[in-house]
């Protein structure tokens, strides 16, 4: 077991006596409750963790937090393994195992690090230059480079853990718990607002956790337990950590992903795993901090090539020191901090500071520590390939366009590299809000917001410790203000001294040879993208910066560039010649970090991702080991096999017995509509295109309904069961569609109409019972009224009794059989189900689902809106022009005399037959004129319904064909996928029993 | 998620919604008076605008009650919700 060589013998907030074992890549290590994976890996001195994306360069840790683009692992195993974790924000639990995402098949030999070799092959654009042609080995080449680009791996089990969503109002939702933050909530809290303060990492504190600054005389920590305690105090205050808001939506609704039981060994994981909140606040703080940036130099991706800040952040709240010997490499002051935490740790220390002048104050405390400073200077190269050994040192006069000698060669084992800060304005991005060049600080801070938001702190440019606090607390009040609540006034604590400021950009160190020849200046590591990258993209005429992004790939990684961007934009802005104010960033969009899918999913997943609907006798459907098939949310039987029938045998069977004796079908999805009140009739005139007032009592009506274009939108049985009360049926997929199409004729343009519409779709159910037969089963069931043809005619609806319970009998029929229609309480309708099977028997009753109703009613040519229409079909076209009434308006009948709705080459609902007699033409299948015709060939329509009709022993089929109607008797050629083609008749689609005396007995 | 107020049951999230596009688009009295182009702007126009739009909303899982809200389509800032002329009280 390794030796945590690099750890501390005292400091950070870590303890001693909890070791925790883990697994990095197969090997065992050591650390300590308290550390993350990264802080870890560093105290055993593992120095690289994976390899970059294109180039596959050994990478090693370079940041402490999100920003950190070259750590992404694989952690945990099997189905809990989640890829593409920053190691950084993973904390460690006994038992841990993580393996690097990159670096197939091992780190110390990779096979793709050949491409580095050719690295100047792999410049920006490669991909697209060398795999897009031909297009079609593009599979072929995606796989290749997938595998080899080694990204994170998805577990292949089903998730076994439980993930929630809650919804949170409050007043006030801090995003950020570092002193700017909890200055915010601690005013927003005093003065009794509800307070949410959220944090990505395991404790409050933010930077005052990582850094050596006292608040008033304190320790910053100190101050932060006072802090936190006071808030804990307050009953409408609730303190988020391991929380990351990573989505800013409209109107102030902020998504949080809560991660509650990652951190825990596996033993001790118990309830959600992760928790999504959605918030709805009132007023948002963005107090997010800032990123420190990298330095754009010579092979500065070299494991030991680290942030200031994550030096600093490593030493004092880990306890441990990545290297021995360090360089500070900075031009600004913020880094006189890491040199000075590095000395006091007992390590080598020397500062690179590419400001001419040098530091102002903080000069002196340094010197007074010990801590050579060369200023003036610039580190220009990096030696050493999986580890720093040497930076090469030049001095540098603050010419940008002038080229560096390398002078000085230092040895080390670490570099410390601040580029100044860049502000975390994500959120305040995602919300709407215009982020703009501050020139005096050299960064984007957050402009002019678009919603009730307010940033604070280091997020907002404030880069000392006072100034955050005074902007925290500036950014309460205003909040507090903005809520309507009463004020408090709160003393602001005295802040330690904070090295800061200063920043004199230094977006490039110039190279001393060739810029575009030199060894690579990383300036996005996880996409290997380089300076170089960025001025090919300029030379190739790129230049909008959404551009220049999506060719060079700079900022797509799974850090969204939070380290590389500005650099990369400053560099942009260079080439062009331009001020970077005017290059503009790219976009923000959720999420901050990735989220796992689980939480997006929360508790929808199994039965209740999609929840099913199941009629009241869908049980006796199982029971029947009938199949079923989905039709929107329902799940309807689609046939019935007994023994070990397939479908075909099964439905030519059910068809058989049906039109010979007696079917059963559970009708019970269509769509059931009660409308009633003083002015149903005319409400429905207006709706439906038939004359409905002309309807009498008990009279039932075949009624189709266009939307205001004139195509037809729906259809169904519709009767009327009193002067002022209709029955409306729908299709099943159609229902809700049709409810709503009601709804909003009647009260956005007809108020003045007394119509009262209820859905009665679940309340009621439908047993269809068809065949010759059928009169004889309703009779042996007790049926109390005759069902004779005079007494019941066909299309007529009757109140009656069966087996002493109340139903509706519907003389209808969807299959040109006779037949009725039973239409029953749910709670009763699988009791009526069993009772009509039991006494069917002795005429075989034989239940039949969906597929052989759409045989009978296709052999009837009867049509399905949406199987057979498409939203373009007009009644005209469905020769349904007898439904059309003269006497009336009625909604999109207007449509019906627009110029496109009469042109007689329209597509036509016709019926087909295959000529060779035997092909069931797909559905879907095109239909040409000429076989032979040169590409593209014109067609001149399609199938819509195709099936093997066993009463009439061949296939039959429906379809819509450009001028069908006038063509009758003619033939077209059917296209099938294999390329062959077969000659097909144009028919009636009224294929069987074509003058309908079978219903009408 | 926009954040919309039912004129019957209060502010509720876009979820609960649906949308009905432009508002005061009235159906012709008498469609048959209109030329074939007046009935398209009738069926296919509408103002589409940059900024404020007056536009029709359902609270399909609520009340179901259609009402009007004006809606910035640049901002998406709701400055306000309408109940629709003789829309009537509940
Ligand atoms: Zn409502």
């Amino acid at each position: 077991m390794a030796v945590q060589r690099n750890r501390l013998n005292q400091g950070g907030r870590i303890d001693r006596s909890r070791p925790l074992s883990f697994r990095f890549n197969g090997r065992s290590y050591v650390g300590y409750a308290g550390d993350t994976l990264a802080s870890a890996l560093i105290a055993n001195g593992v120095s690289v963790v994976g390899r970059s994306f294109k180039l596959h360069r050994p990478r090693g840790i370079v940041g402490s937090g999100a920003e950190e683009p070259n750590a992404i692992l694989q952690v945990g195993k099997g189905a809990r393994t989640v890829p593409n974790m920053r190691a950084t924000q993973v904390e460690l639990y006994d038992g841990l195992e993580a393996r690097s995402s990159k670096g197939w098949p091992t780190l110390a030999f990779d096979v793709g690090a050949i491409n580095n070799v050719f690295g100047r092959v792999f410049a920006a654009g490669f991909y697209y230059k060398t795999f897009m042609r031909p297009q079609r080995l593009w599979h072929w080449y995606e796989r290749i480079i997938r595998a080899s680009a080694g990204l994170g791996r998805a577990p292949q089990e089903p998730d076994p853990d439980t993930y929630e969503h809650r919804n949170a109002h409050c007043d006030v939702l801090v995003v950020g718990g570092g002193p700017a933050g909890l200055m915010a909530a601690l005013v927003a809290a005093r003065a009794g607002a509800r307070v949410i303060i959220a944090d990505e990492q395991n404790e409050l504190g933010g930077s005052l956790l990582a850094g050596a600054e006292t608040i008033g005389g304190k320790a910053g920590a100190e101050w932060v337990a006072g802090v936190v305690a006071e808030l804990a105090g307050f009953d409408d205050v609730m303190l988020l950590t391991r929380s990351t808001v990573f989505g800013y939506y409209d109107h102030n609704f902020l998504a949080i992903a809560e991660r509650c039981t990652d951190h825990l060994e596996a033993v001790r994981r118990r309830g959600v795993r992760e928790r999504l909140w959605r918030v709805r606040a009132k007023q948002v703080v963005l107090a997010q901090g800032a990123f420190e940036r990298p330095l754009v130099f010579c092979n500065n991706d070299r494991p030991g090539v680290m942030l200031a800040s994550a030096v600093s952040t490593y030493i004092n709240r880990y306890g441990v020191c990545p290297g021995e010997r360090a360089v500070v490499f900075t031009n600004n002051d913020s880094a006189y901090q890491a040199a000075l935490d590095l000395k006091k740790a007992g390590k080598t220390v020397l500062i690179v500071d590419s400001r001419p002048g040098g530091a102002r104050l903080v000069a002196d405390t340094v010197s007074e520590a010990g801590i050579p400073i060369l200023q003036g200077h610039v580190v220009t190269d990096v030696s050493g390939t999986s580890a720093v050994s040497c930076a090469h040192v030049a001095p540098w006069n603050g010419d940008a366009a002038e080229p560096v000698e390398s002078a000085i060669s230092i040895d080390c084992d670490l570099i410390a590299m601040s580029g100044g800060w860049s502000p975390a304005v994500h959120l305040h991005s995602q919300s709407g809000g215009k982020n703009v060049w501050d020139a005096a600080l050299h960064c984007f801070v957050p402009g002019e917001g678009l919603q009730d938001c307010v940033s604070a702190g280091a997020g907002n440019g404030r880069w000392s410790l006072a100034e955050c606090l005074e902007d925290g607390r500036a950014a309460g009040n205003e909040v507090v203000a903005r809520c309507g609540l009463k004020n408090v006034v709160i003393d602001l604590p005295v802040a330690g001294d904070t090295m800061s400021g200063g920043t004199e950009p230094l977006w490039r160190v110039p190279a001393s040879e060739d810029a575009d020849r030199c060894p690579k200046q990383f300036v996005d590591f996880q996409n290997d993208t380089s300076a170089a990258d960025i001025r090919l993209a300029v030379r190739e005429g790129y230049r909008n910066v959404e551009h220049v992004k999506r060719y060079t790939a700079l900022g797509f990684g799974t850090d969204q560039g939070k380290l590389g961007n500005i650099n990369g934009m400053a560099i942009l802005a260079e080439c062009l010649g331009k001020d970077i104010a005017d290059v503009g960033t790219t976009t923000f969009r959720p999420a901050y970090t990735p989220v796992a899918f689980g939480v997006g999913a929360g508790e929808n997943v199994g039965e209740l991702f999609d929840p099913v609907r199941k009629t009241a006798i869908h049980d006796a459907h199982v029971t029947a080991g009938a199949p079923f098939e989905v039709v929107g949310q329902w799940h309807r039987p689609w046939y019935f096999p007994r023994g070990d029938e397939d479908i075909h045998a099964a439905v030519n069977r059910e068809c058989l017995a049906t039109r010979n004796s007696l079917g059963i079908m559970d009708a019970s999805t269509l769509g059931k509509i009660d409308a009633r009140g003083p002015d149903v009739v005319e409400f429905l005139e207006r709706i439906y295109t038939h004359d409905v007032g002309k309807m009498p009592v008990g009279r039932c009506a075949y009624g189709i309904m266009l939307g205001e274009d004139g195509m037809v939108m729906d259809d169904g049985v519709m009767a009327r069961l009193a002067e002022q009360q209709f029955y409306l049926t729908t299709t099943t997929g159609g229902a809700a569609r049709v409810m709503a199409w009601l709804e909003v004729w009647l009260q956005t343009e007809w108020p003045d109409l007394e119509v009262y519409l209820t859905s009665l779709t679940d309340h009621y159910s439908t047993i269809a019972v068809v065949g010759p037969n059928c009169r004889k089963v309703l009779q042996r069931v007790g049926c109390n009224i005759e069902l004779d043809k005079e007494s019941f005619p066909f299309m007529t609806v009757r109140n009656a009794e069966l087996d002493g319970l109340p139903v509706q009998l519907f003389r209808v029929s969807f299959s040109g059989e006779l037949a009725f229609e039973i239409n029953i309480d749910s709670d009763h309708a699988l009791q009526m189900w069993h009772t009509v099977m039991e006494a069917g028997k002795e005429f075989d009753i034989t239940p039949y689902g969906t597929e052989t109703m759409h045989v009978l009613r296709a052999e009837k040519g009867f049509v399905i809106v949406g199987q057979d229409t498409d939203g373009s079909v007009t009644p005209v076209d469905l020769r349904m022009n007898w439904l059309l009434s003269k006497n009336k308006d009625f909604l999109g009948r207007r449509s019906l005399s627009r110029p496109d709705c009469k042109r007689n080459d329209r597509k036509q609902f016709v019926g087909l037959l295959s000529e060779d007699n035997s092909t069931v033409l797909p559905e879907g299948t095109q239909l040409i004129e000429d076989p032979a015709a040169g590409v593209p060939v014109p067609m001149c329509g399609h199938v819509t319904s195709s099936y093997f009709s066993a009463c009439l022993g061949h296939p039959i089929a429906l379809g819509l064909v450009a001028s069908g109607h006038s063509r009758t008797g003619e033939s077209v050629f059917a296209s099938l996928a294999d390329g062959a083609t077969v000659p097909v008749k144009i028919v009636s689609p009224v294929f069987y029993d074509a003058k309908g005396e079978r219903q009408n007995v | 998620m926009l954040l919309i107020e039912c004129p019957w049951c209060g502010e509720r999230a876009e979820t609960e919604f649906s949308y009905g596009g432009e508002a005061g688009i009235v159906r012709p009295a008498e469609p048959d008076a209109l030329s074939d182009a007046e009935w398209a702007d009738y069926l296919f126009n509408r103002t589409n605008p940059r900024g404020a739009h007056r536009e029709l909303w359902n609270h399909a899982q609520g009340c179901r009650r259609w009402f009007g809200v004006e809606r910035d389509t640049v901002s998406y800032k709701i400055s306000g919700s309408f109940k629709l002329p003789s829309g009537g009280e509940a």
